[in-house]
């Protein structure tokens, strides 16, 4: 019987030639990715389990972008990153990114991409849920605590039960007012926060082929939102052409086969998806934004992993441009590439960051920001009972900083059109 | 591990997401610190809705002064340990002195953290749970014939086998596994 790419991917991880979903196996890890929230701990469990023994397996494959607290007069936060930086340099790590110096990146799951980490059949961990955004590019990424994270550092293994996979298919032409966001809360909506729990999600069809590989990221990045595992879309030239001049390890391309099993497949014409948000306080509360339209903001937040790259900016600088902002909007750029290229790219003749600054938008250094809250002086932090619209990925209670406030998940789109309105609006009123 | 683990119930409903097992401005404390780590234990479960804190009354705190929580086993609904990787949320709940989780069904992440990091026991059970035993509630778990009885009524529920993951929870965590299996020295 044929395999799934995920388990194709992880047979070869094995060393096995098959893999059947349900049975534990242990895998050889590519890279590990850690950040300054989870970094510390990992270290002291690794220091701790270790000893005086305490080896890196592999210091080529140790890739650390603080990311998460980094703009803050937090003492603990920044003695957090004190401490990832006192581990790369002690140990000379080169994949280390500080955020007080040029090498600083931001938010590691598009910096993974970017610097070219994200390689197609390669396996990925990472102490942060969202790892599995890395599944864009063909590989196995997933996510993981720091005990797990602390025993592949000390010996480039780790157990897994093989998932079941569930395959997600979208077809037909993106309608201008949809965005890859619109298409995982439609999936979020459809099968609830745990309905791929333990499973992979796979994304396929001709839609996803014309995504670009941010968007391609924005699916796999909320597959944990779902319960996933992983998220994965099979490499294509897009892929390839995205990170030929950004890696220089190899890569494999895997696919999976036609009489591969699936726990179950959806699929969607996208002509008949209409812009979406979540509602309070969960990623699955789906309703269309007709139906919330008129919610009265106190905020609008475009930023994260999931919505703050540079993808996201364009498509809120089409309804943003020449207009002012009615509610205080945040952007917080994904990475530094991210805000290199809102000062250096143009819109219908003025640069991205020209428009959002002209419209009354406040912009920050990129960062997980207030995503997930933060410490007090975070940038764009919930404070009391805001009603907040947000391209962020979990709207659950407190998340980002206070349990009293609403917040509503979005596309860039549809953030944009609510920014300019100071009520949640149908993107489709500026498009 | 032992074969009996008697304590105080706290019941919570369903997914409930790390973000409230301990809310994300606490991750800046240090696990390994003693007096900063007492954090943990502190704010447990500090961002369940009030509403939902301590069913079926709500309105419960779970930890009511200090850094410990007078309730050892939490009972709770599905997909609990939703959302983000922090192995802080298995280490707040342990901090606050949790001995054993029975929920419905986890999120993956949180059940591996559970599990490999040898926090507490994390059962998941067939029926709901939550519904039939409320907060305040003693019971006592048989590791050994995976039955819950509530020492209040003496009703008993079946809970499910620990499955793959037994040797590991045995062992005390993936570093106890490990060694005891010779992976590592």
């Amino acid at each position: 019987m044929g395999m799934t790419i995920t388990e194709k991917i992880l047979a070869k991880s094995s060393g096995k030639k098959f893999v059947t979903p349900g049975e534990n196996i242990w895998l050889n890890v590519d890279v590990l990715m850690t950040h300054d929230v989870c970094g510390p701990p990992t270290i002291e469990i690794w220091k701790n389990e270790f000893g005086d023994a305490a080896k890196i397996w592999d210091k080529n494959k140790v890739v650390i972008f603080p990311d998460h607290y980094i703009f803050t007069t937090n003492k603990q936060a920044n003695r957090n990153i004190e401490i990832v930086r006192n581990f790369a340099t002690e140990h000379k790590l080169k994949h280390y990114f500080d955020p007080n110096s040029e090498n600083y990146k931001g938010v590691c799951h598009i910096a993974l991409a970017e610097e070219g980490y994200n390689l197609p059949g390669k396996v990925l961990f990472g102490t942060d849920s969202h790892t599995c955004t890395s599944g864009a590019f063909g590989m196995f990424a997933t996510g993981v605590g720091n005990t797990d994270a602390a025993f592949i550092l000390g010996t480039g293994k780790i157990w897994e039960k093989v998932p079941e996979s569930i395959k997600f298919v979208f077809n037909g032409n993106i309608p201008k007012y949809l965005t890859a966001k619109d298409l995982i809360l439609q999936i979020l909506g459809d099968i609830t926060t745990d309905g791929a729990t333990y499973c992979a999600m796979e994304f396929a069809g001709n839609t996803v082929t014309q995504l670009s590989m941010e968007e391609r990221m924005t699916l796999t990045n909320m597959a944990i939102e779902s319960g996933g595992m992983n998220g994965i879309i099979a490499a294509d030239e897009k892929t390839i052409n995205y990170i030929k001049d950004k890696a220089n390890n190899n890569y494999e391309l895997f696919y999976s086969d036609a009489d591969a099993k699936y726990k179950a497949i959806y699929e969607y014409d996208v002509s008949k998806i209409e812009p979406l948000v979540a509602k309070p306080h969960s990623p699955d509360n789906k309703a269309t934004v007709k139906e919330v339209s008129g919610t009265k903001l106190t905020k609008c937040y475009i930023g994260s992993c999931t919505g703050g790259k540079i993808t996201d900016f364009r498509f809120a600088a089409q309804i943003i441009k020449g207009n002012i902002v009615k509610v205080p909007t945040f952007l917080v750029p994904a990475t530094t590439s991210t805000l290199e290229q809102l000062k250096t790219e143009k819109y219908a003749g003025e640069y991205l960051i020209n428009i959002f600054e002209n419209a009354g938008c406040f912009i920050t250094r990129p960062s997980c920001a207030a995503c997930l809250g933060g410490p007090e002086d975070t940038f764009g932090r919930a404070k009391e009972n805001e009603v907040i619209i947000s391209t962020t990925n979990r709207n659950f209670p407190g998340r980002m900083g206070s349990k009293k406030s609403s917040v509503y998940l979005a596309s860039p789109l549809t953030v944009a059109a609510s920014a300019l309105m100071g009520v949640i609006t149908d993107p489709r009123s500026f498009i | 591990m032992d074969r009996f683990i008697k304590g105080k119930v706290f019941v919570l409903g369903d997914n409930v997401d790390t973000d409230q097992i301990i809310p994300a401005e606490y991750l800046v404390y240090s696990l390994t610190s003693k007096e900063e780590s007492e954090n943990y234990g502190k704010y447990a479960l500090s961002a369940v809705p009030l509403e939902v804190c301590g069913l079926p009354y709500g309105n419960i705190p779970f930890v009511k002064c200090g850094n410990k929580s007078e309730y050892e086993i939490i009972i709770a609904g599905s997909n609990f340990g939703c959302g983000s990787s922090r192995e802080h949320a298995p280490f707040a709940l342990n901090k606050a002195g949790i001995k054993m989780i029975i929920a419905e069904s986890y999120a993956r992440i949180f059940y591996r953290n559970s599990v490999d990091g040898g926090f507490f026991i994390p059962y998941e059970c067939n029926n709901k749970l939550n519904a039939k035993i409320k907060t305040g509630n003693v019971v006592e778990v048989d590791t050994d014939t995976n039955i819950i009885k509530v020492i209040d009524t003496d009703e008993e529920f079946n809970l499910k086998e620990l499955g793959s993951v037994l040797p590991i929870v045995k062992a005390g965590g993936i570093f106890k596994y490990a060694r005891i299996n010779n992976m590592i020295k």
